[in-house]
């Protein structure tokens, strides 16, 4: 997966440590659905059939079923784990391709990333097909500020012929980089390991945002990013929303005015958004 | 004007992802799908090949369900009502009768008879389908389905909601909501109830085993009885795309949206883990839902055959309303009883009409400590017990016609009601099933028997 050739008679350590039961057992406390307190909130999105429940049962050791197809998750479906002595609670999202649309499904993983304000949206990606995939990361980053790209199915890449520079690919987006196989383990660790640093803080993203607007509604655009600042200072990207108010959504102008970002963090009593 | 800032800002994505994603991939053999996958896309999504390809590995489902199924079905009815049953009765003899029949001949009758009758299908049927659903097929299944889908005027991803129905239609239900246009959804919820589900898979199975199956020699049996059901669940399909091309051209009229399929890759199945998930997932979830059902209808069932409105039972007074119903649709007063009892969940038909047939046909043994009369440790036995309640070929056909074409589980019910927040359409997609099963199994019952 890597370029670098690693030294014969040499094993890398984190694959080792994978494999050691002694290294899990240690780290990752499966918690199925026994959550009543955690520190840190994960969301886990990402385009249809490219592993997030996968990822998801490996976390929380749920068994929710994964088949190979598009559309398998259509409502939320929510677990526990333990990692490092922090507890955390783990989203998993309906598979989606972008978050422009107005699609149940849609909605239901925008607005839990906007409003529910997760810790860490971990974006599930099918390293096969990246670019498709980047068009929802790109989304993504524009509406979180911490975020892990989950490079998933590295495996399947690799059949397919396909070499993706994760280190180039980390840079070019602004947030941490994991490549993995769910299915057979691989990566987990790793990526385990990155959600807690983002979460704690220690490693601190700065996502790839979209610059230039059209030069007609930079005045609007202006205008309306500060009354957004005003009303909603917990909106991680006010400019992202302005832009999407003014291209007609609907929904989510909806969503705004009737305060969804209280009815999405429900579950949250500490945070300071909830009125 | 709002058009042009949303078209600036998915290109503005869109020529980022690209950029990005091409500093970050090489190809260095410059291989595309493995050749393998795309041979198999070309034969199974093939216009002339799909349909055959599909049509043969249902029936060789439903043949390896069907032939391995019998003899453990045997065991277990032979082991939990051939020697637990009368041991049980012993046991409870020193009970008041009302009592020990309650719990022995109504709560753990109807019980064995679900395990008996519903385990071995399933836990041959659910794993093989899964693995067939992880190793990628049913999307090219969808692939095949999506052409006929357009041509109704309905959404092509109603063909992921149909396959999601045939575990379950309450999950069908819910995976509609990948359909943007809330018209093609409600075509989609409304039709969902024709893919047979979890529970309504053993009654088909066994029915075309018993009645069938046996019209042929031994050697084709399994053949033909699996032949049967793949029938049955080809028609289901042929009812979703009529219904939806009656729905679209009436009260749901518009524009077919266009979208696109992803046809994921191929993925080699985990065996073992797929085996061990399907078990606890299907098999034992829709098991556990049928025993939680059947143990308080075995009490209601017993009850009702020993409460007496005016010299008769209940069950009998029920019944002798709604036999002449049940005789002009082809089927019997039992099976019509059954289906009430059962709105809760279809997994319990099967057992409700073998208690209450035993009832209808003056075994009135059960309940009053006499003797046993019927083992029904064989399919032999459960087909002598039918018969001597009356059953022709021509009530088993219709039996599995309505059990395909009745009013949806009241769980399914409470689904569509949420997903579409419409008392109207949730009425609508209740009943309009149910009027087509009457309406088919009249015609059917009316024309056999005109020719017979």
């Amino acid at each position: 997966m890597k370029a670098e050739p690693i030294p014969a008679g040499v094993t890398p350590p984190t694959e080792a440590c994978a494999t050691c039961s002694v290294y899990r057992a240690a780290n990752l406390k499966k918690l199925g659905v026994n959550m009543e307190q955690w520190d840190y909130m994960i969301a886990l999105a990402g385009n249809p059939n490219t592993g997030k429940s996968t990822v998801f049962n490996a976390l929380t050791g749920l068994r929710q079923h994964t088949g190979n197809w598009p559309g398998k998750t259509v409502t939320r479906a929510e677990g526990g784990f333990a990692y490092a002595d922090k507890r955390y609670k783990i989203v998993d999202l309906p598979g989606t391709y972008s978050l422009l649309s107005t699609s149940p499904d849609e909605e239901i993983a925008r607005d839990f990333i906007l409003f529910g304000q997760p810790d860490v949206t971990v974006v599930v990606a099918d390293a096969s097909r990246l670019e498709r995939n980047l068009n929802l990361v790109l989304q993504v980053l524009e509406i979180t500020d911490r975020a892990v790209l989950c490079l998933n199915l590295m495996d399947e890449a690799r059949r397919h012929g396909a070499v993706v520079d994760d280190r180039q690919l980390a840079r070019d987006l602004g947030v941490p980089v994991v490549p993995t196989s769910a299915r057979s383990g691989e990566g987990l660790p790793e990526l385990l390991k990155v959600i807690s640093d983002v979460a704690a803080g220690r490693v601190v993203c700065r996502p790839h945002r979209l610059t230039d607007e059209p030069p007609a509604i930079r005045h609007a655009l202006n205008e309306l990013v500060t009354k957004i600042r005003q009303m909603h200072p917990e909106l991680p990207n006010a400019r992202w929303v302005a832009m999407r108010l003014l291209g007609g959504d609907e929904n989510l102008a909806e969503a705004l005015r009737r305060g969804e970002i209280g009815g999405a963090a429900v579950n949250r009593p500490s945070n300071p958004a909830v009125a | 004007m709002p058009g042009d800032v949303h078209e600036h800002l998915v290109e503005a994505i869109y020529a980022d992802a690209a950029r990005i994603a091409d500093r970050a991939v090489s190809r260095p053999g410059h291989q595309a799908r493995p050749t393998l996958d795309r041979a198999l896309d070309h034969v199974l999504t093939s216009r002339i090949w799909g349909f055959p390809i599909m049509l043969l590995l249902f029936a060789l489902m439903f043949w390896l369900t069907i032939i391995g199924s019998n003899v453990p079905s045997g065991w277990i009815a032979d082991l939990l009502v051939g020697k637990f049953w009368p041991l049980l009765r012993q046991a409870a003899s020193g009970l008041p009768w009302w009592l020990s029949g309650l719990l022995v001949d109504g709560m753990y009758l109807s019980t064995a008879w679900v395990i008996s009758v519903m385990l071995p299908p399933m836990a041959i049927f659910f794993p093989m389908f899964t693995l067939l659903e992880d190793f990628g097929y049913l999307p090219r299944v969808a692939f095949n389905l999506d052409r006929a889908f357009k041509k109704v005027g309905a959404h092509g991803k109603q063909s992921m909601s149909l396959m999601m129905g045939f575990g379950c239609n309450a999950a069908g239900v819910v995976a509609a909501r990948i359909i943007d246009s809330p018209r093609e959804r409600l075509i989609a919820i409304i039709t969902n109830n024709f893919s047979l589900c979890n529970g309504r898979w053993p009654t088909q199975i066994l029915i075309a085993t018993l009645f069938i199956g046996s019209l042929v020699p031994a050697h084709w049996a399994g053949l033909v009885s699996a032949g049967a059901v793949t029938a049955v669940a080809l028609l289901g399909i042929g009812f979703t795309l009529a219904v939806s091309w009656g729905l679209s051209r009436t009260v749901l009229r518009g524009e077919v949206s266009a979208f696109s399929l992803e046809l994921p890759p191929y993925r080699p199945p985990r065996f073992w883990q797929t085996l061990y998930t399907s078990l606890i997932d299907r098999t034992v979830f829709v098991l556990w839902r049928a025993v939680v059902f059947a143990v308080p209808a075995g009490a209601a069932i017993w009850l009702s055959a020993n409460l007496h409105v005016n010299g008769v039972t209940l069950a009998q007074f029920l019944m002798q309303y709604m036999d002449p119903v049940g005789v002009v649709l082809g089927l019997n007063g039992v099976i019509l009883l059954a289906y009430i009892v059962a709105i809760p969940a279809n997994e319990i038909v099967i057992p409700t009409v073998l208690m209450l047939t035993v009832l209808v046909t003056g075994n009135q043994g059960v309940g009053e400590g006499a003797g046993v009369m019927f083992e029904l440790d064989s399919p032999e036995a459960t087909k002598n017990l039918l018969q001597a309640g009356g059953w022709t070929l021509l009530t088993a056909v219709n039996l599995m016609l309505f059990s395909l074409l009745h009013n949806p589980c009241s769980t399914t019910i409470y689904t569509i009601y949420k997903e579409t927040g419409s008392v109207k359409w949730t009425t609508v997609a209740a009943l309009l099933p149910l009027v087509l099963g009457f309406a088919v199994t009249f015609g059917v019952a009316t024309v056999w028997r005109f020719l017979g």
